[in-house]
């Protein structure tokens, strides 16, 4: 193979994992949200995300991460009650089962939402971007609701 | 044919009459009931808006004594919307209820931050702070738990873990009921009305 082909046939290999890669990253993921909502609370505290995340697709799909332009930080987290005691844990990772759905909602999973880059109040939308271990990407806008809300 | 139905209906009577006591001396409570087992309300600390205030200030009050931090996204808020709700639904005879909400993170819940935090669920919800020795205190004498965990984050941010109870006292500060997270606010508006309807 000449220098010149043998580039050729990088350059080609190259575009086309790039093509693949990007066809990956913007593929419309198998998974919708419904109800997405932030509780808001004063002082640029950290607050809580919600959503019901439902899986369209016939396998299980798991959602790797969560990141926000409006955040410093956005973690997946779930409230535990045990004994009377509450404690917070992370979560490194959530699957939603084929044709299912899993609940992020008060006492549960949530999205902890914190170090705001501008203040958020209620009334106002919030993107937010999930991640899934296929690569895919879904932006959902949250809507912002008074701490003292009871659901979206 | 009278003579014979009368005693029946007298039996009837007595025993309607027995049982309506019965339910007035003890009324069904839904929450857990821990009248004698637990210590009268007592306590000296700061309320919200910076003033030193004591058990004293809130006899009178059937007063829910709850045990968060600010920093305390999901559930601490979730246990403030149930009563917030509550005290909506039980209307104008709320103002003779106080819930306190007293931190276990005073280090980041100074006056101010806990004045917003409180107010954004309800105008009848006072925040407590103190020392950490008076905050100790208080946990212990109603056998509540905390414990700062570790850091999670390179911001330096941390959770802490906490008893999630509900603590109901009445008008004279003895501890009565105990409520959790897990309580209906059917279940809790249904006590509080016979607690506040006792005195009145």
């Amino acid at each position: 193979m000449s220098l010149a082909l043998r580039n050729m046939f990088r350059t080609t290999v190259g575009a086309c994992l790039l093509a693949a890669s990007i066809a990956a990253m913007s593929a419309t993921p198998s998974v919708h949200v419904e109800q997405a909502w932030i509780r808001w609370l004063p002082a640029n505290l950290p607050a809580a995300g919600y959503a019901t995340i439902v899986n369209d697709s016939d396998g299980v799909q798991r959602l790797t991460g969560v990141s926000s332009p409006a955040y410093g930080s956005v973690m997946l987290h779930r409230s535990r009650l045990a004994q009377g005691d509450s404690t917070m844990e992370m979560v490194d990772h959530l699957d939603i089962p084929a044709h299912g759905s899993v609940k992020l909602a008060p006492g549960g999973y949530h999205l902890m939402l914190s170090h705001a880059k501008q203040p958020v109040k209620p009334g106002d939308k919030v993107p937010m971007r999930l991640h899934f271990a296929d690569g895919s990407l879904l932006q959902v806008d949250f809507s912002v609701r008074p701490a003292n809300a009871s659901g979206p | 044919m009278s003579f014979c139905r009368s005693p029946v209906r007298w039996l009837l009577a007595v025993t309607a009459i027995v049982l309506l006591a019965g339910c007035a001396a003890h009324p069904q409570w839904q929450l857990d009931d821990v009248q004698g087992h637990l210590p009268d309300l007592k306590f000296s600390m700061t309320n919200d808006l910076g003033q030193p205030v004591t058990a004293a200030d809130y006899r009178g009050k059937v007063v829910l004594l709850y045990f968060g931090y600010t920093h305390c996204p999901d559930v601490c808020p979730l246990t403030l919307v149930h009563l917030h709700t509550v005290l909506q639904k039980m209307g104008k005879a709320a103002d003779a209820v106080r819930v306190l909400f007293v931190t276990v993170d005073p280090a980041r819940d100074t006056v101010p931050v806990l004045h917003q935090y409180v107010t954004a669920f309800d105008p009848r919800i006072v925040g407590l702070t103190g020392t950490q020795d008076a905050i100790a205190q208080l946990a212990k004498r109603y056998r509540s738990f905390y414990k700062p965990e570790t850091p999670n984050d390179k911001a330096g941010d941390y959770d802490v873990t906490h008893s999630s109870a509900i603590y109901v006292f009445d008008q004279q500060g003895h501890a009565r009921l105990l409520a959790t997270p897990g309580s209906s606010n059917d279940e809790i508006l249904h006590d509080l009305d016979i607690l506040v309807g006792q005195s009145s």
